[in-house]
């Protein structure tokens, strides 16, 4: 009964899709249109085949879906790792901004193509695949929802396309971060929501007692971003047709409500969730619990309660008011606390096996992932000094900060949980190759020391080659004068982050060929069904 | 008085003094006598359950009684 259900539901959202496609008013939303009437095909002739099987109740792990998305993270973080080498290659030689990608795959729609593709495809889908490893583990209890886990996962891709397509074909709402127009949105929020059902439902039936803090931190992250997406995402769509909405916030409203998101975006998508991996697979990988569990609490609550009133620090010297900024920039002063007691907790977790460092490549990967944490969470908030900032922003240093948290810290603990996750998942004996995990780790590291020092330089010159007045007290610099004295920075950036993608090709590979050739765990694990 | 001014007032005082003694509480109850075994059992769980889900509760249980006899 419950397919036939299903086969109604899809068949109309194809209809309704195909209607939607034929009164497009423009190519955006003709294409998202056509995405939605695929996927939906698609899903109706899967559940179409499969009516009236006979279904085995499942025992054990559900987990089918975090191979597809330790897949997926692995994939999307090498588009999106190349999209950030070829526009930070196009600032350095403007040759490459082609003539014939102009309007489609020029330097302004490629950027949020970079940046979405980074967080939300690459960061989003290592979340949702470890949250899911890590709340079975942790609960000792089978993922709630049954196939509500594969719809997360396939609806979170179909958002992504959603993103990406409307990028290049310029549907965007042109907040940062939040680039993506109201169909994705939406979108995003119902697949957010089943998400938030299989964590919750999960801990919910767990057998262990407590809840460990890694879902503290996961749960933390999904529904803060929940809150976050929908109040920022609050526009009214000029019609049902088109791609194009209108905010219900305006002027200085809007603007702190997107940057009270951004920032957020930031502590809860980047911190949050990255910590909860952090709390679980550092302990797995150094086979020692963590440094202090009362640390880890109290570290909990006190990003929980900082964080969030961080945001205004994006807006000083603007129309927000003077208290808003200053507010902003405390709280950020005041998370140098709780985030750096969580970097000690992850570091001293490996007090008394500090001798694994040398061995194991895994481990000095999260090591450097954890210590670039306490380096981007101590330049955070120096940076959100108003008057650090009046140097600071609109220059190259903002870029050099969010690259060294998420190159460092993001993709750093994102690559140790996969070379931890994908032997544990496709049951191998032990990776295919440690050295070629050494050469990831080193070509990574010097990667984000280039990248990060050539826009400390870049940055700070930008800042005071800006505001150096003559003696009249006119500027003695044109705009134009900081990008020609920046060109070096650019070359040395770009080169320091083809040296991070050139690491990442180096994991895939690697990772492809553990499941391929690394040897069957033999142990009884092996008999378990396959998904 | 208007709705913002009212808000306002009401998130400057009442609602930042309970936030601030809900943290204040977190912090004092972590510190609390007797809480030492229960943490570190919550900070040993992702080493028991790594292949296959717990069963039922009995089997939980005795998980427990395993750490309390090895603690013994």
């Amino acid at each position: 009964m419950w397919d036939f259900v299903k086969l109604v539901v899809l068949g109309a959202v194809v209809v309704l899709a195909a209607i939607a496609a034929n009164y497009a008013r423009d190519v955006a939303y003709l294409v998202h249109a056509l995405i939605f009437m695929a996927a939906a095909g698609a899903v109706f002739l899967y559940t179409l085949r499969n009516v009236g099987k006979v279904k085995v109740a499942d025992t054990g792990y559900m987990d089918g879906v975090i191979r597809y998305g330790v897949i997926a993270t692995a994939a999307w973080g090498l588009v999106g790792f190349f999209m950030g080498v070829w526009i930070a290659s196009e600032l350095a030689f403007p040759g490459l901004n082609f003539q014939f990608l102009e309007g489609y795959g020029n330097f302004g729609r490629l950027r949020p193509l970079h940046t979405s593709a980074v967080i939300f495809a690459f960061g989003g889908n290592a979340l949702i695949a470890t949250s899911f490893y890590v709340v079975q583990r942790t609960s000792a209890a089978r993922l709630w929802g049954g196939n509500l886990a594969w719809f997360v996962f396939w609806g979170y891709q179909l958002v992504i396309a959603l993103a990406a397509t409307g990028y290049v074909l310029g549907a965007t709402q042109s907040k940062e971060y939040a680039e993506f127009e109201w169909v994705a949105d939406w979108s995003l929020t119902v697949v957010w929501v089943a998400y938030l059902m299989v964590f919750m439902g999960t801990l919910y039936k767990r057998k262990e007692k407590h809840i460990y803090v890694a879902n503290w931190f996961y749960l933390s992250f999904i529904v803060t971003i929940a809150m976050l997406h929908i109040v920022n995402n609050l526009s009214i769509p000029v019609s049902l047709f088109g791609s194009k909405s209108v905010q219900v916030f305006s002027g200085v409203q809007d603007a702190m409500v997107q940057w009270w998101y951004g920032h957020n975006a930031v502590g809860f998508f980047l911190t949050a969730g990255f910590l909860g991996m952090m709390y679980y697979f550092v302990p797995k990988q150094a086979e020692r619990p963590v440094f202090s569990y009362k640390l880890s609490i109290i570290h909990f609550w006190a990003l929980i309660f900082l964080y969030i009133w961080a945001g205004p620090h994006h807006l000083h010297y603007t129309a927000l008011p003077d208290w808003a900024g200053t507010l902003g920039m405390a709280f950020s002063i005041m998370l140098w606390m709780p985030s750096w007691g969580g970097m000690i907790n992850g570091l001293m977790t490996l007090s008394g096996a500090w001798d694994k460092l040398r061995t194991d490549p895994i481990i000095r990967m999260m090591v450097v992932s954890v210590a670039f944490y306490g380096m981007s969470t101590f330049e955070g908030p120096m940076m959100s000094i108003r008057a650090v900032n009046s140097l600071s922003h609109y220059t190259d240093w903002t870029i050099g900060h969010v690259h060294s948290g998420a190159l460092g810290w993001n993709g750093m603990i994102t690559f140790g949980a996969l070379y931890f996750l994908v032997p544990k998942l496709w049951h191998r004996e032990r990776l295919y190759s440690l050295p070629m995990v050494s050469w990831h780790f080193w070509l990574a590291t010097i990667g984000i020391v280039l990248y990060a020092s050539s826009m400390w330089v870049s940055g700070i010159m930008e800042g005071l080659m800006w505001r150096e007045v003559d003696a009249q007290g006119f500027l003695v610099n044109s705009f134009a004068d900081t990008v020609a004295a920046k060109w070096p920075m650019n070359v040395v950036r770009a080169t320091g982050g083809a040296m991070y993608l050139t690491g990442a090709i180096i994991m895939c590979y690697n990772l492809w060929m553990t499941v391929k050739r690394s040897p069957a765990k033999a142990e009884a694990t092996a008999a378990a069904p396959a998904e | 008085m208007e709705k913002y001014s009212l808000m306002r007032e009401f998130a400057d005082s009442w609602f930042l003094l309970a936030m601030f003694s809900f943290f204040v509480a977190v912090v004092i109850w972590v510190f609390r006598p007797g809480g030492k075994p229960l943490q570190k059992e919550a900070a040993g769980i992702p080493f028991k359950h790594e292949n296959e889900p717990a069963v039922d509760d009995t089997d939980v249980v005795t998980a427990r009684d395993n750490i309390k006899e090895t603690r013994q």
